[in-house]
């Protein structure tokens, strides 16, 4: 759908635009080959002669795009071998579609037509900026996925790995994983402990979540307060505290200890995620029930709680999540039977150690996209059994 | 129901009046409510809040002083800190009764760690003289069993100082804890408490008996002391007890006896002893409750009036607290500038797109913190991806890679990431609610971009910067792991701090001093989070 009838722009303004882009680019491929001045004018003369070129071929955009890519690819592979290919190939591809969507004014399109020329080169910066932030808020954690097949025992690209040589890949750190006792002692403590801890924050969070959302509740806020608390306390608070009066009372450097502990962090978490699911909750559903004879027994299991199930199961979710990534607490309740996967990883961090770390990282985003992909697929169900249209 | 007549209040269905009735509903959903809610509170109340409060009152107490050496603590009471003089003969007296036991316990180290964190250097006085605390008063043992050889026997001791009563019930399998004699207690007082604690401690710590183990060398100290100020004392006693005493009674007033002083026996021990500094220190940290902490956790320290600055080298506290409160301060800022157009973004484009690109914010919040850190210790190390790239594209020459790790940029830009989703998240369910017409309202009356902006949308989406930013700085200021891992030496928060004391220096009462001091000013966070947004309001995902 556009906004703003447009009009194609002269080849004159895609070669000034495409050349700026150019001397962009050429810039960087300038000082890795050592003069930085070369080439931006490089980069300018070369894009912006193929924007003039190519601005007038609109009909035949398809095939000159392709052509580009695989000019730009090839050129890449003769310079500098498979890496500098793979960024010609998208260097070319990007060259292609920047250079027609100057050229027919596609850019213009889905913008309000009163838009001034420098409202839309702000509109487009702006999503730049924004897309530099997501750049950076997604970096780190794709950079780690491939250094963990790292043939070496470094912690960065190797040559062998940059030129996609199959030498500069391995699975030992994953096999490491598997294989070393001490990551396979920490995994298993992790298992054993996160379920117990988010049963505990589910079982006696959601009662009291249901508690709370009653509507006539005394201290409401001041109840709220205390069970929200673990969450807005410094954790290092939290593991002194827990550290000095576990060791009071025996519980310091116990399994159950550690689980009491890592429950009581999951609290507000269920508590926050119940309740919200609660606000939307028909009471007058309990009260039909009720009316035609069910106890309130049978009201919460077959009326109330199939309702609320979705905001308890990521509750419990966020709940072990906590439990799953806690290392302060556990660092100090916990004593070497209870070494969990982050403490281990913390460890190995604080000695540089190996990149088994990377692997294990690896592994846990992938849980960690998976847990999102649940609670996602759950808040959508909530929203949709409460009569909300899912957003 | 067609009886409207009777005037009286409305009735229910049971004949209770109306009222009433309601109330009684009312009480009852209330006590259902907080039924619902009891175990939970309860459990947070013993698993969360008691260890809290524990900390707070560890922050304060101070027992272990006057738990391990009891007499020194009431002796050293009349001495006057401030007469420039060591202290008198009793109160030496006392220390030396006091750290045999304490030695036989090890509890003397813990003591003169406790002391040395308030005066370095008392710790190793009190190493040497808890080692050698079972020597003074040595000299005596020789002279009182060559004056008469019954003092080489356990049972001369047990018939002087043992209650008649203790003796007839005890019996070589069982016995009870040792009892002293009311006539012991009154003739000899200082050799009675010295020895009941002897007899005490070697039931307890060891196994023994008394009646079968000669006491330790102070004993015989304070029993020559006793009978030196009481030569009349023997004859409280009778038998083949007061004919041990007598001898030695008349020894002493004879001038036969070879003396020596506690003082002495310390003083040759480490001549630091005599110092009075250490005497006032331990007279400053003797009471139950101490603000000790509290003042070193502020850079102060007791002087010799009240409280005062510590010297400039040693206040690291204070730089501690500012550098936490402005890097915390610098993270929030950061956030606010890099989530504010996320934000803006997210909730202004369509919901299909802005959902997709809801993931890539969600999608390091679900993150394990571990493997965030790690990879930003990947990515700016040295050797790491960052220096790699600058190294490749011929930004930065080889030899001179940028240091981002290890200082505080490298916990700026770790913490930065992982909290930017809590700032994203509050004010783009904010933003989500700012009706976008305001906008064009403004601008199709005359508002450039920026005065529309900064005049209508910013002042309306100020309550998710609020919210975001409380959130932000109170995860911030008590952050612990990214900066161990990242933050090197400059860039570490008072919460590594605190996990030093706890783990390392072992000095809790510090640690929970520390602590409470952030707890507080991070309440006083959450009770402003708490009126601006509302606990009610926290959103998650």
């Amino acid at each position: 759908m556009a906004l703003t009838p447009v009009e194609n722009q002269t080849p004159g303004f895609v070669a000034l635009v495409t050349a700026a882009a150019g001397a962009f680019f050429g810039l960087f491929v300038g000082t890795a080959q050592g003069s930085g001045l070369l080439g931006i004018v490089i980069g300018a003369v070369l894009v912006g002669g193929l924007g003039f070129a190519l601005a007038g071929m609109r009909d035949q955009e398809r095939m000159l795009r392709w052509v580009l890519t695989a000019a730009f690819a090839v050129a890449g592979f003769v310079l500098g071998g498979l890496p500098a290919a793979i960024i010609g190939l998208l260097f070319g591809a990007f060259v292609g579609w920047f250079i027609f969507w100057l050229s027919t004014s596609r850019y213009r399109m889905h913008l309000a037509p009163y838009l001034t020329p420098g409202q839309v080169l702000w509109h487009y910066a702006f999503r730049v900026i924004c897309g530099a932030v997501f750049v950076f808020l997604i970096t780190p954690i794709l950079v780690v996925m491939p250094l963990s097949f790292n043939a070496q025992d470094f912690f960065t690209f190797t040559p062998e790995m940059l030129r996609f040589d199959p030498e500069g890949y391995s699975l030992k750190h994953y096999r490491d994983f598997f294989t070393n006792d001490d990551w396979q002692q920490a995994m298993w403590n992790s298992i054993k402990i996160a379920p117990m801890a988010t049963l505990l924050s589910v079982g006696f969070g959601t009662l009291a979540a249901i508690g709370l959302s009653q509507p006539h509740v005394p201290f409401r806020r001041a109840i709220m307060a205390i069970l929200i608390s673990p969450m807005i306390v410094p954790l290092i608070i939290s593991a002194a505290g827990m550290y000095f009066f576990y060791s009071r009372i025996g519980l310091q450097g116990t399994y159950i200890g550690v689980v009491l502990a890592h429950a009581a962090l999951g609290i507000p978490f269920v508590i926050i995620t119940v309740t919200a699911t609660l606000v939307g909750f028909d009471r007058s559903l309990t009260r039909a029930a009720a009316n035609m004879g069910a106890g309130p027994v049978t009201t919460f299991f077959r009326v109330q709680m199939p309702l609320i199930l979705p905001g308890v199961i990521s509750g419990g979710l966020f709940a072990f999540i906590t439990s799953f990534d806690e290392v302060v607490v556990v660092l100090f309740v916990g004593s070497a039977g209870q070494k969990t996967l982050p403490w281990q990883m913390f460890t190995g961090l604080r000695e540089q150690i190996s990149p088994t770390i990377l692997a294990v990282a690896t592994i846990l985003v992938v849980v960690s996209i998976g847990l999102l992909t649940v609670v996602e697929m759950l808040r959508r169900r909530s929203e949709r059994l409460r009569g909300m249209s899912p957003s | 129901m067609s009886d409207t007549t009777h005037t009286g209040p409305v009735l229910a269905a049971d004949g209770t009046p109306l009222k009433r009735s309601l109330a009684r509903a009312l009480r009852m959903q209330k006590i259902r409510a907080l039924m619902l809610i009891a175990p939970l509170l309860l459990f947070v109340l013993l698993t969360f809040i008691l260890p809290i409060a524990d900390m707070l009152f560890r922050s304060v107490e101070n027992k272990i002083v006057s738990d391990t050496l009891p007499e020194t603590v009431v002796a050293v009471q009349d001495w006057d800190a401030d007469s420039g003089v060591t202290p008198p003969a009793p109160v030496f007296e006392a220390l030396a009764y006091d750290l045999v036991v304490a030695a036989e316990r090890k509890e003397h180290t813990r003591v003169g760690s406790r002391l040395n964190y308030e005066n370095p250097g008392i710790s190793s006085l009190f190493r040497k003289a808890g080692r050698r605390a079972d020597d003074i008063g040595k000299v005596y043992i020789k002279q009182f069993e060559k004056l008469d050889p019954a003092w080489k026997e356990p049972a001369t001791f047990v018939s002087i100082f043992a209650d008649p009563a203790w003796v007839s019930s005890r019996s070589d399998d069982a016995e009870p804890l040792f009892e002293v004699s009311e006539t012991a207690a009154a003739a000899l007082p200082k050799a009675s408490t010295a020895y009941t604690r002897w007899a005490r401690t070697i039931q307890q710590e060891d196994n023994d008996s008394p009646t079968k183990e000669d006491p330790w060398a102070p004993v015989y100290l304070a029993l020559h002391n006793d009978l030196a100020a009481n030569p009349q004392a023997p004859s409280a006693f009778g038998g083949d007890a007061q004919a041990a005493l007598q001898a030695v009674s008349t020894a002493i007033a004879a001038g036969e006896v070879e003396t020596t002083t506690a003082y002495d026996a310390f003083v040759k021990i480490d001549e630091d002893w005599a110092d009075p500094e250490v005497w006032r220190t331990l007279k400053t940290y003797s009471g139950a409750y101490t603000n000790g902490y509290f003042l070193n956790a502020a850079d102060f320290q007791k002087g010799a009036d009240g409280a005062e600055l510590r010297p400039e080298s040693e206040r690291i506290y204070g730089t501690l607290f500012l550098r936490t409160l402005l890097m915390s301060l610098a993270i929030t800022v950061s956030c606010i500038v890099l989530g504010y157009p996320v934000a803006w973004i997210l909730a202004n484009l369509p919901s299909r797109t802005a959902n997709l690109l809801m993931i890539l914010v969600l999608l390091p919040f679900w993150t394990s913190l571990l493997v965030r850190t790690s990879a930003w210790k990947v990515m700016l190390q040295q050797q790491g991806v960052i220096n790699d790239t600058l190294v490749w594209l011929g930004l930065v020459a080889d030899d001179a890679r940028l240091v981002m790790i290890n200082n505080q940029f490298g916990t700026i830009v770790a913490m930065t990431h992982i909290l930017l989703p809590f700032m994203i998240l509050p004010m783009y369910s904010v933003m989500q609610t700012i009706n976008p017409s305001y906008l064009r309202a403004a601008k199709s009356l005359g508002a450039t971009n920026w005065t529309a902006f900064w005049r209508v949308y910013f002042p309306q989406s100020v309550p998710g910067i609020g919210a975001g930013s409380i959130l932000v700085f109170i995860l911030a200021i008590g952050y612990y792991i990214t900066p161990e891992l990242v933050g090197g030496t400059k860039g570490v928060f008072i919460s590594n701090r605190i996990a030093f004391h706890i783990s390392q220096s072992l000095n809790w009462g510090l640690a929970a001093a520390l602590g409470s001091i952030l707890l507080v000013v991070v309440l006083a966070l959450y009770w402003a989070y708490d009126k601006i947004v509302g606990i009610d309001n926290v959103k998650l995902g």
